[in-house]
């Protein structure tokens, strides 16, 4: 059991000293975060809805959907 | 139809600058890794603290491009179910198990090793850090490996049956779509390919320093271990290069007529070395394909069926259905034009069978099945009218393909040169020259990388999924306009990202530069 706990606290204190050090690494975390906000929380949700997904409510209706689609152009 | 042609057109650009730009961090992720593996296996072998130093400069730089390439590929899954939802559903789990397993072993692996490689050095055992630092390399190969086996599946479709029921394909053979042989050559194509843009990424900045004469030792070191690792990764790279043009001559001999601008095939059949196109030159005329061109006599023979004498089909031969067999006889094979035939009879009988499934006529869905799986092979010809339209863009196909070949050759000799002058002309590396052709390389294999996709994603067009899924009938049902508006909003944010990226990384290699990298741990 102890031994479990103790590598819990080395792996967090490996992350934690690891986050509390960083030098170039705030840069990229904060572009990371930037960009994920970015990609999450504007692109998907304003531009890019799943199409079907939204637009139906079953698979068959999904199905039916494209079979259309597929054979009337 | 124009409307439709336009959001099919401006959905591929969307797709291809969101391609490309993932694509310039991917490469250097994966061939810095293992040069960054190398580098600290040198240290622990050796013990000269004078290794960590190099390699804890290179990790950094490893570790800005990883940032900066993370969650780039996320935008494309976006465009599948936005843009492209006929495309995603048709391909059902067989697109999504390789994407699913990536993430996973994504997630993971890189996840947990990154953060030993970044933040273990003092905490670990050097053998703990260096197995973690080796396998966030395997771990970024095996990302790799999975989105090839995805891509691999849409140049040859393999290990699946179409349920019509469904309107999906559905895997009936994980092992067959995991081995595909496109994805065994296309994935280690790739992967060498990135090893080549690494050792040229690393030789770039070495010069740069050995230029500002800089930490000239850490410089000197890592241009050999580039230069050794770059050639081992074109010879690789030329290899398995080798290996996907045997592939392309199988399974999309359309393709690879592309590449050389091939219209009537012959048996030993010559290879375009250097040659320029006819621009007026069109289907079905008499017009010579080439205004200009030195040929390798036999090479594309050689190229495609490793036969000097066998038979390469052109254009025109795959259109009119028509080959030459080994006792030199001309043969039928299946036309375009029949083709075209089976795909309109399949996609009948596909509509047939929705109109019996509502009717509740189960004889009638069975009768429309049993037409559709029969004619299922050539599905996406019944879009088109004219065999001219499953024929990809030549001209763009045919000069990518030199510029991927000729940049290669390029850098195959850049790294013998490097390797020369390394152990038997010391007293070069101190020319300006040969700094500048090393920092100069940096684009040039970039561009090689991309004229590599270019040639495999353009080749291919009309084909979303080779002979199931034309990439019209792929697009959803969405504006032109939606879709111009977020191609916009993805260039300008592209380049402003880029931009922030590459001034974060030439940043950190000045001031890093600065001070003694050796001594920098």
């Amino acid at each position: 059991m102890s031994q479990i706990r103790r590598f819990f606290e080395c792996t967090k204190d490996l992350y934690v000293d690891g986050f509390r050090n960083m030098t170039v690494g705030r840069s990229l975390w904060a572009l990371i975060l930037i960009k994920l906000f970015i990609i999450f929380f504007i692109l998907k949700i304003f531009f890019f809805p799943d199409r079907l997904n939204s637009d139906f409510d079953s698979d068959s209706q999904r199905a039916e959907a494209v079979r259309e689609a597929l054979t009337q152009q | 139809m124009n409307d439709l042609l336009a959001t099919v057109d401006w959905s591929r650009a969307q797709f291809a600058l969101t391609a490309m730009y993932h694509w310039l961090f991917v490469p250097l992720t994966i061939g810095l890794s293992v040069i960054v593996a190398i580098m600290e296996s040198i240290y622990v072998r050796t013990g000269d603290a004078k290794w960590k130093g190099i390699t804890k400069f290179w990790m950094t730089l490893f570790g800005i491009n990883f940032a900066c390439g993370v969650a780039t590929g996320i935008i494309l899954e976006f465009e599948f179910g936005t843009n492209w939802s006929n495309y995603s559903w048709f391909v059902g789990d067989i697109f999504g198990a390789p994407l699913a397993i990536e993430g996973i072993v994504a997630f993971f692996m890189e996840a947990t090793f990154v953060a030993v490689m970044f933040f273990g050095w003092e905490k670990v055992s050097r053998r703990f850090h260096l197995a973690a630092t080796w396998l966030t390399a395997a771990g970024v190969s095996l990302s790799a490996l999975w989105i090839l086996v995805a891509n691999a599946w849409m140049q040859n479709p393999v290990g699946m049956i179409f349920d019509p029921d469904q309107m999906r394909n559905v895997m009936d053979n994980f092992t067959q779509v995991a081995f595909n042989s496109v994805a065994m050559n296309k994935f280690f194509h790739a992967v060498f390919s990135g090893w080549v843009l690494a050792a040229v990424f690393v030789i770039g900045v070495s010069s740069w320093l050995l230029w500002r004469k800089r930490n000239v030792d850490t410089a000197r070191k890592s241009l050999k271990i580039a230069s050794w690792f770059g050639l081992i990764g074109i010879v690789m790279t030329i290899w398995t290069g080798d290996g996907s043009a045997v592939e392309v001559a199988r399974v999309q001999p359309m393709k690879l007529a592309a590449m050389e601008g091939l219209y009537d095939g012959a048996k030993g059949q010559s290879l375009v070395g250097i040659g320029i196109l006819n621009p007026d030159k069109k289907l079905g005329d008499k017009l010579d394909p080439m205004l200009f061109e030195i040929a390798i006599p036999k090479g594309l023979s050689i190229l495609a069926n490793h036969d000097a004498d066998s038979f390469v089909p052109g254009i025109n031969d795959l259109i009119e259905g028509r080959a030459i067999n080994e006792a030199g006889d001309t043969v039928s094979t299946v036309s375009y034009a029949e083709r075209i035939a089976a795909g309109k009879r399949a996609q009948e009988a596909l509509r047939a069978y929705g109109e019996a499934r509502k009717a509740g006529d189960t004889a009638a869905m069975q009768r429309a099945k049993d037409i559709v799986m029969a004619n299922f092979k050539y599905f996406g010809y019944g879009y088109f009218d004219r065999a001219d339209e499953a024929v990809p863009p030549v001209a763009l196909t045919f000069y990518s393909f030199r510029v991927m070949v000729m940049a290669g050759g390029y850098l195959m000799l850049l790294f013998i040169l490097l390797l020369f002058i390394c152990y038997r002309r010391t007293a070069v590396l101190e020319k300006a020259w040969l700094h500048w052709a090393g920092i100069i390389s940096i684009p040039v294999v970039w561009i090689c990388s991309q004229a590599g996709w270019v040639v495999a994603e353009v080749g291919r067009q009309p084909w979303v999924i080779q002979d199931l899924m034309p990439t019209r009938a792929a697009i959803s049902d969405v504006t032109t306009g939606s879709v111009q508006l977020t191609f916009w909003i993805f260039a300008i944010l592209f380049t402003m990202l880029l931009a922030a990226e590459i001034s974060i990384m030439l940043r950190y290699i000045s001031r890093a530069s600065k001070k003694d990298i050796q001594q920098t741990h």
